[in-house]
């Protein structure tokens, strides 16, 4: 999958079917062709000149009943949020 | 309290304006991110795992109460509902957005307070003892030359592109809270025979991957050259620093490639030429920033609030042992310095939310005429409060979960973010952090324990301060996993040393155990009065290696 | 494609940058390499035509401090704009060395870098701007007090405080 940081707040989202960028990593494309990563990043370059996102990068993801989860500790807490007791819920 | 004049305040709402046009710019894609970056770190502003970070400065960790309640209607308004005190006395909020931050920081000038150069290779966050003006045992206050260094530092024309950041600390005081030896340059004040306040000064001091202790490059400096002589300290660096290679441009490794008795002669020759510049201190500008730090309007109180205080101690042990470990004796009779902990359960180190910190607002300006500090160790600090009002103050506290009595205790413990939220980590910090406090809540255990520093870093950049823990932990990443180093006999303060390696990194779960084991090896040990890095330095490295990873202990120290 | 702001304004090139092997042209105002600058001195000082140097970031003006009466421009070089080295040698040139002609800022200036450049002793700089006069006009009204002294004699936040 593509992931990479919306620049307007820089939140984490996903490269989606049809150039759309989502924050939900289920929602995202999973890319299986080596043919497609590299047609995928030139898109996802695009996005970066056009000022939609910032950094993109492909990430390895296994996907276990239909549910995806990266494969890197550094990208599981990307797509899923802090590890610590999260502050919003008191 | 320093507060702003008019020139404060314009030179604060250009810088605004300024960056406002900048974001306007990036969102417009007239700058794109490589243009961008070096623009919006000059403010302070980062782009982490799943945001964008914001880092407020705290000039020398001093907050006003008003100050303090807009940190808790930014946090309300543009983050989610809290921020995160740092080690360089700092705030950092964590959720913000780009589109946001002109406005951030708009509403940050109005409480007088800036993200100017809280990140860049520029001077940074002038840090200082956060008992400055109130300790007991300080000889000078150093605010005053606190203030002056940031406004100098403030968007010097010569020295905003240096070959890496730059900090500065100060203390006046014997014991050295401000860790000014692992700094470009420490400033510790001193008193000469004839009563007059002069600076020693140390540079070259750093944690990161490569740990320096600073170096004394000038025995005595007078007030009034403060700023030539720093001005001519930076200049030097600026010219001969290093660029070829990131990891070796701070001023530390310049000092030891050069030897630190050529870097003096290199910084007198300039210092020579404008030591009588514009740059000298005059007595008009130091007057009235003194002026600002004018004690507040104490009442005379018997010195002996005693009485009743040690009736109330005996009577309730959990304020007993507040007071033994949060509560500082203070220069005014019948005043404490008291320390808020932000080492909680089940909250990252440092943390605080939005109604927290206002009301910590409410209780300075009830309890400590409206002023609170900002530790390197993460932690908050009323300046002022009455002995006869403690016993109020920390049922108010114990209300708000901010009367842990931990301070300087073994849970007291320094955490940068980690892996849980910078981009930089290699390993989670605040969940190691939690694991150790959940292992050691008996207080009377960490009672018996006493004094010991434990900091977490989750790299090799050290804003955990792992290399000057009693006890250090770095998270490393092996092949995927996370597994944490550990070195013991670190100190920050005036008997600065840098940790030993204990051997070879453990499992997150291997960690609290092996505290323990450290632990009671120490408790083992120990003789009367000595405090762990005491026993530490009596022992050295091999009982705790062999508690740790058993026998024989070189074989597993691989 | 560049354009030279002296004094506030875009201002004609009228030197000629000479690489290490070119030939001099007759009568023609040049600037030339430290090390051409060593070893075409003579020739250099005795021609018709001005006379500049351009430092690398790792030339410090000590280098030409005994010549700079030859020399009417000082080109310093930003060969990225985060090394900030020449902000020092622009400083020392006017400060220590007293040098009263050109500064030039080259290579890669930043608009955002100007109003400190101007605040060191720059007075000449190679822009890349579609409009580089109205840019360095807005670079200049950024700021209106600052607090430490630089070489433009301008009184700081601390000197008006106590007028």
């Amino acid at each position: 999958m593509i992931v990479a940081n919306r620049l307007t707040d820089g939140r984490v989202v996903f490269l989606a079917e049809d150039d759309r960028w989502v924050e939900s990593i289920q929602n995202g494309l999973v890319i299986e062709s080596d043919a497609l990563q590299v047609e995928l990043l030139e898109h996802a370059e695009r996005a970066v000149e056009t000022g939609i996102v910032v950094d993109p990068y492909l990430i390895d993801v296994v996907i276990e009943d239909g549910r995806r989860r990266p494969l890197q500790l550094r990208e599981s807490i990307r797509a899923f949020g802090p590890t610590v007791s999260d502050p919003t819920v008191r | 309290m320093y507060r702003y004049d008019e020139f404060d305040h314009r030179l604060v709402s250009e810088r605004n304006a300024q960056f406002r046009r900048q974001v306007e710019r990036r969102l417009n894609g007239e700058l794109n991110e490589d243009q961008f970056k070096p623009l919006r770190l000059m403010n302070g502003l980062y782009l982490q795992l799943h945001a964008y970070m914001l880092r407020v400065n705290v000039p020398y960790g001093t907050l006003s109460s008003e100050q303090l309640r807009k940190l808790a209607h930014i946090a309300r308004t543009y983050d989610r509902d809290f921020g995160q005190f740092t080690t360089r006395q700092n705030i950092q909020f964590n959720w913000v957005k780009l589109e946001d931050t002109p406005d951030i920081l708009e509403a940050l000038a109005e409480a007088e307070m800036t993200a100017i150069q809280s990140s860049g290779n520029c001077v940074r966050n002038i840090t200082a003892d956060q008992y400055a003006g109130r300790a007991r045992d300080e000889l000078v206050d150093p605010r005053v030359y606190s203030e002056l260094l940031r406004q100098y530092s403030l968007l010097h024309p010569e020295f905003s592109y240096l070959p890496r950041k730059f900090k500065i600390a100060l203390t006046g005081s014997p014991h050295d809270r401000a860790a000014v030896a692992l700094h470009d340059i420490g400033l510790r004040m001193h008193l000469n025979e004839a009563g007059e306040p002069g600076f020693e000064v140390l540079v070259g001091g750093g944690q990161g991957r490569t740990p320096v202790i600073g170096k004394t490059i000038r025995e005595w400096l007078e007030p009034e050259n403060l700023l030539s002589y720093v001005e001519a300290i930076l200049r030097v660096y600026n010219m001969q620093g290093r660029r070829d290679n990131i990891h070796k441009a701070r001023i530390k490794i310049i000092v030891n490639q050069l030897g630190i008795d050529r870097y003096r002669e290199l910084v007198d020759d300039e210092w020579e030429r404008i030591r009588d510049s514009r740059l000298k201190v005059s007595p008009e500008e130091l007057d009235r920033v003194s002026a600002h730090f004018a004690p507040p309007p104490y009442t005379d109180l018997l010195p002996d609030a005693s009485a009743e205080l040690e009736r109330l101690r005996a009577e309730e042990p959990a304020f007993d042992r507040w007071c033994a470990t949060n509560v500082e004796e203070h220069k005014v009779p019948g005043y404490s310095i008291v320390n808020l902990s932000l080492k909680r359960l089940g909250r990252p180190p440092g943390d605080l939310d939005a109604d927290s910190m206002d009301a910590v607002a409410e209780l300075a300006d009830r309890y400590s005429f409206g002023e609170v500090r900002v530790t390197h160790r993460q932690n908050l600090v009323l300046t002022d409060v009455e002995q006869r009002e403690l016993f109020e103050l920390w049922r108010a506290l114990d209300v708000l979960g901010l009367a842990s009595s931990n301070i300087g205790q073994l849970t007291d413990i320094i955490s940068c973010p980690g892996l849980d939220y910078c981009s930089l980590a290699n390993a989670r910090s605040i969940p190691v952090a939690e694991d150790i406090s959940r292992h050691f809540v008996d207080v009377d255990k960490l009672a018996l324990v006493g004094d010991l520093t434990l900091n977490i870093s989750g790299c090799m950049n050290a804003c955990g301060h792992h290399h000057v823990g009693n006890i250090g932990i770095l998270g490393v990443d092996k092949r995927g996993e996370e597994f944490f180093q550990l070195t013991l006999g670190g100190a920050s303060d005036e008997g600065a040393s840098l940790g030993d390696r204990l051997g070879r990194a453990l499992a997150q779960a291997e960690v609290p155990a092996a505290i323990e084991a450290i632990v009671e090896t120490y408790l083992s040990l120990r003789m009367d009065g000595e405090r762990f890095l005491d026993t530490y330095r009596r022992v050295g490295i091999e009982p705790f290696k062999q508690a740790v990873y058993g026998e024989p202990a070189s074989r597993a120290a691989a | 494609m560049k354009t030279l702001i002296r004094n506030g304004a875009p201002s004609d090139e009228t030197f000629v940058s000479i690489g290490a092997e070119d030939e001099l042209p007759a009568g023609m105002d040049v600037i030339v390499t430290l090390d051409r600058w060593r070893a075409d001195r003579d020739r250099l000082t005795q021609r018709e035509g001005l006379v500049g140097v351009r430092l690398q970031s790792d030339e410090p003006p000590e280098l030409i401090a005994e010549d700079l009466e030859h020399l009417a421009v000082v080109a310093l070089e930003f060969p990225a704009f985060r090394d900030g080295r020449a902000y020092s040698y622009a400083r020392l040139l006017r400060e220590q060395y007293g040098y009263a002609g050109e500064i030039r800022a080259v290579g890669d200036v930043l608009l955002e870098q100007l109003h400190f450049m101007v605040r060191v002793g720059f007075d000449a700089f190679e822009l890349s701007s579609s409009d580089p006069k109205r840019d360095f006009e807005i670079a200049q009204a950024d700021f209106s007090v600052w607090y430490q002294p630089g070489v433009d004699e301008r009184d700081t936040a601390i000197e008006l405080r106590h007028r």
